[in-house]
């Protein structure tokens, strides 16, 4: 067995890698289901296309940012034909490490006086 | 929704089946809604540029494994590499210098526009006849087809006044033709048709003599150029690859016709002539117009034209036949040494893929669909093919100087193909067809079986009859490629055995050559001529191990021309040469050379009649010839030659001498019968004055040159002394290019025979380890050493004699095709099918008999106890 890589070694991640990551964080959803779940929590802005999606689904799966889950949500919500997607451990790591980069970065914008808007 | 089902088909099988259908719903829902147009144009845009980063992946992915994997079994992986640069290298070099020879645009612009126009004299046996300058001079007046028609020489020149003489080549253009060519200078100007009256003599030289003369220095134009005593001044340097009308020539000067040069004369045909098309004039039309103004011509000179006319063809088609045919079967045999290494190749992947197909079916098992397994053999394929491309490519550069013999001059085009584009696409070209070509059989043939029955058959390395046969149609095909191959090499090898057991007519052996061209300013008057003649003659007989020495106009096979019409010996003023014709209806041709005494003697051609020309034939006495056999023959037969007398060359000589018939158009040719004529009764035709001098030596003949040297510099201070050679040199010269091909050919012959016994061996111990558990069976039940011996053995002799079999029907066939450089040898040749045949027989025993021996001892307890 090869060693865990550690989460810095997968930095930076894609902005959709990001976002599914983070579309991901509270609840399993299925692919249609993280496409909303971006567009919400962008309000908008952000709008992943299937190819994107599916590509960067495959990628993570690889790289173990996320599984697939069996558990399926209960009957009524649950779309059979779907498939679930759940963020790991070491998804969770990844996302951490990427959102403390993205957040050092943003500070030293700010001391630079390159960020206009309150975050 | 077609639509986006037929767009989804971009990404790889596996992507499609894990993901399409979810896809295709959340395409659905965009479509239902919003702007279908927009809809279509985001889908397309996705599709198309996520399916080729998740192929990316994949191949990223493969390579990483294909790399890893390969590491792994090093001696595999080397000897397949080298394999693939053996093949992708010699078809790479092959094809470049083919391309170079045969089909690459000439360096000027619209090359395609650009034709020769000959005189067609096929009635004299000429069909393509060097122009008169008169000819020319009416075709150019009259042709409407070309842009612009005109005409040029090759012609050496001494150049003095910087450093040492020294003898450089160049040519006589028309004023036009460098703007017809449509090439500007690197430096300076060309040459234009204002320079036609122009009073300092302009001159335009090469890159290479900027370089070599003038180190190139920009300083160059405004300064003197000294040739033939001549003062020129240079007004431009052309580019490198500026090489017209051939590689050799190192500047271009204006020609002017003149009628004391004989240029009012229609038979002089000296001239070569190019023309440019104009835009929409098709070749036929523009051969059509010439024809006739040919025949024009022809009726209004009846004398010189009769039953001639005038033809062309695109210059880039000036290659002879003989060139193009060993050229082709360059390529050809490097072919064949391609698909011996393809099929060596897809054999040694195809052990290798079964013994991974455990592995394969394990990845099978865990959801690698069978297409990313074929993938991932094919990345194999084409990673060892790329490694095979980089190491066949720096194999053709090293490889192509040796075979720059096999470029002939007669092009304006470089001795060397360039290391550019096209060579690097043709090797990437080749490399991918090379990769494909011998991963995908393997790769279908092992993945199609690639299931849970696969997975106990890989484990027990079994094999299946019909991968067994592939593999053996593989190694019959190495073995029909490597008989064709040796069949060629050996019928070739005989055909230059042929060659060079032809007699040239004289003894080539220790004999010293070298040129000293006499300037015409000072040497015009014969008696400044003889002078010079028997000034270093008479030096160098005193020197000691010369026994004798000559000159000569040309020596045999460095000049072919020099070909004059024989005439009767009755004035006739209306003849262009003065005398009557022999016969009225067809012509009869010599070969004219005017020597000094000696030279039969010097050169070892026998006088098998009368006496040599000698001192005493003066310019005041009677003027007499040596003939050769030949000419005896044909003009006199049956009759004593001696003291009949013919015309020639505007002179009337009576016959002396008769000796032996030497090859001067070169040993493959039929030479015209020969004319001599005393150096000393050569009033005109300077072009003819004796130049070669020739020393027959009894100490090694290379040890005289340095006392030759300072022999001819103290008779005449600034005389160059070029092409100093053995006679030797000269006549292996007329076998190089053969003896280049031949030894390419035997490179590609060797190479194919022991890539194939590579293969057979290859093949039999494959099928001996998988069939150790019924071979050791059958020993068990008590088969003997030599059954199991005559078992293996027979199949490796079976494939023989198939491979042999076809081998050499297609060798025929290959035979036949290039009949005209076989010198007469039979493309039936027994000899050569039978050492073919016995050759491949010989590899097949060589390559099986390490299987058979392991066939042997194997032992029956531990091969049957896996079972």
């Amino acid at each position: 067995m090869s060693p865990e890589p550690r989460p810095e070694s997968l930095l930076p991640l894609q902005p959709a890698v990001f976002h599914i990551l983070m579309a991901l964080a509270d609840e399993d959803r299925h692919g249609y289901a993280i496409i909303q779940e971006v567009l919400a929590r962008t309000s908008g802005e952000v709008r992943l296309s299937p190819g994107t999606l599916y590509r960067s689904i495959q990628r993570m799966l690889d790289d173990d940012l996320i599984v697939e889950v069996h558990q399926r949500p209960a009957p009524e919500l649950d779309d059979e034909r779907r498939r679930y997607y759940r963020i790991t451990k070491f998804g969770k790591a990844v996302a951490r490490e990427e959102a403390n980069r993205l957040s050092e970065l943003v500070r030293l914008a700010r001391a630079s006086g390159f960020v206009t808007r309150k975050a | 929704m077609n639509f986006y089902r037929a767009l989804l088909r971009l990404f790889p099988r596996s992507f499609r089946a894990e993901y399409g259908a979810e896809m295709e719903k959340d395409f659905a829902r965009e479509w239902a809604g919003g702007s279908k147009p927009a809809a279509v144009a985001r889908a397309l845009g996705d599709v198309t540029g996520n399916a080729m980063r998740v192929h990316l992946d994949i191949l990223r992915q493969d390579l990483r494994y294909s790399l890893r994997s390969l590491r792994r079994s090093p001696g595999f992986t080397i000897t397949a590499i080298l394999v693939a640069a053996i093949g992708i290298g010699a078809t790479t070099a092959t094809f470049t210098l083919a391309d170079h020879v045969l089909m690459r645009a000439l360096p000027f612009p619209e090359p395609d526009e650009l034709v020769k126009v000959w005189e067609d004299h096929s009635a004299r046996g000429y069909p393509r006849l060097e122009p008169s300058p008169p000819d020319f001079l009416d075709w150019q007046r009259q042709a409407t087809s070309f842009e612009r028609l005109e005409a040029y020489t090759g012609f050496g020149s001494t150049l003095t006044g910087r450093g040492d003489a020294a003898r450089i080549n160049g040519a006589f253009v028309t004023p036009g033709t460098m703007q017809m060519l449509g090439r500007q200078a690197a430096l300076g100007r060309i040459l234009a048709e204002s320079d036609a009256t122009a009073t300092d003599q302009p001159v335009v030289i090469s890159d290479a003599f900027w370089r070599s003369s003038f180190g190139a220095s920009t300083d160059v134009l405004g300064q003197t150029l000294t040739l033939d005593t001549f003062k020129f001044t240079i007004v431009g340097v052309m580019p490198p690859d500026f090489l017209f009308p051939n590689r050799d020539a190192s500047f271009w000067i204006v020609m002017m016709f003149s009628p004391d040069n004989g240029d009012s004369d229609r038979t002089n045909h000296r001239l070569e002539v190019l023309g440019r098309l104009k835009d929409g004039v098709s070749l036929d039309a523009a051969l059509a117009e010439m024809r006739r103004i040919g025949d024009d011509l022809a009726r209004t000179y009846p004398k010189e034209l009769a039953g001639t006319s005038v033809t062309l063809a695109p210059w880039r088609d000036q290659v002879a036949q003989q060139p193009r045919l060993l050229l082709l079967g360059l390529v050809g045999a490097s072919i064949c040494v391609l698909l011996i290494a393809c099929t060596n190749l897809a054999n040694l992947l195809m052990s290798r893929a079964l013994a991974r197909r455990p592995e394969f079916a394990v990845r099978a098992a865990v959801g690698a669909s069978v297409d990313r397994l074929v993938r991932q053999m094919l990345t194999d394929s084409l990673v060892l093919a790329s490694c095979g491309g980089l190491f066949g490519i720096l194999l053709a550069i090293t490889a192509l100087p040796l075979l720059a013999r096999l470029v002939p001059n007669a092009l304006p085009i470089a001795e060397l193909p360039p290391v550019d584009v096209r060579m690097l696409g043709a090797t990437l070209l080749l490399t991918a067809m090379t990769g494909l070509a011998f991963g995908l059989l393997p790769a279908l043939r092992v993945c199609r079986k690639t299931d849970s029955s696969a997975l106990k058959d890989g484990i027990r390395g079994g094999t299946s009859r019909g991968t067994e046969r592939v593999r053996s149609s593989l190694v019959v095909a190495e073995i029909v490629a490597s008989v064709v191959l040796m069949v060629c090499v050996a019928l070739l090898v005989q055909a230059l055995l042929a060659v060079q057991r032809v007699d040239p007519g004289f003894r080539p052996d220790n004999l010293l050559t070298l040129r000293t061209q006499l300037p015409f300013t000072k040497f015009g008057q014969l008696p400044a001529r003889l002078q010079f003649y028997s000034r270093v003659l008479d030096r160098i007989h005193a020197l000691p191990g010369v026994q004798s020495a000559a000159y000569t106009s040309f020596l045999p096979m460095t000049f072919r021309g020099g070909i004059w019409e024989v005439l009767s010996t009755k004035v006739d003023a209306a003849s262009p040469g003065g005398f009557a014709p022999l016969d009225a209806t067809h012509t009869s041709n010599a070969v004219i050379r005017y020597i000094t005494p000696r030279f039969f003697e010097t050169i070892g051609t026998p006088v098998v009649k009368g006496r040599d020309l000698s001192v005493s034939d003066t310019i005041d006495s009677p003027f007499v010839a040596v003939v050769s056999e030949s000419f005896a023959r044909r003009h006199f037969p049956n009759q004593d030659p001696l003291g009949r007398s013919f015309a020639i060359a505007f002179t009337t000589r009576t016959i002396v001498g008769v000796v032996g018939d030497v090859k001067f158009r070169g040993l493959e040719r039929q030479s015209e019968p020969q004319v001599y004529m005393p150096a000393s009764q050569q009033p005109t035709l300077l072009f003819y004055a004796p130049k070669d001098l020739v020393i027959r030596a009894s100490v090694p003949a290379t040890t005289l040159a340095p006392a030759v040297r300072a022999i001819v510099a103290a008779a005449e201070p600034d005389l160059p002394i070029t092409a100093v050679q053995t006679m030797e040199q000269v006549v292996a010269g007329e076998t190089a290019p053969r003896v280049a091909q031949l030894r390419v050919l035997g490179a590609f012959a060797f190479v194919s025979f022991l890539l194939a016994a590579i293969g057979i061996h290859g093949l039999l111990s494959f099928t001996v380890s998988s069939r150790a558990r019924e071979i050791g069976v059958r020993i068990a039940l008590g088969a003997r050493a030599d059954d199991i011996m005559r078992m293996v053995m027979a199949r490796s002799a079976t494939l023989a004699v198939i491979g042999v079999v076809i081998g050499a029907a297609a060798a025929y066939a290959a035979a036949r095709s290039m009949q005209s450089v076989l010198f007469g040898i039979n493309p039936a040749d027994v000899a050569a099918f039978a050492s073919a045949a016995g050759l491949a027989l010989l590899m097949t025993l060589a390559g099986s008999l390490l299987p058979a021996w392991r066939a042997v001892r194997v032992d029956p307890i531990t091969a049957t106890r896996a079972e």
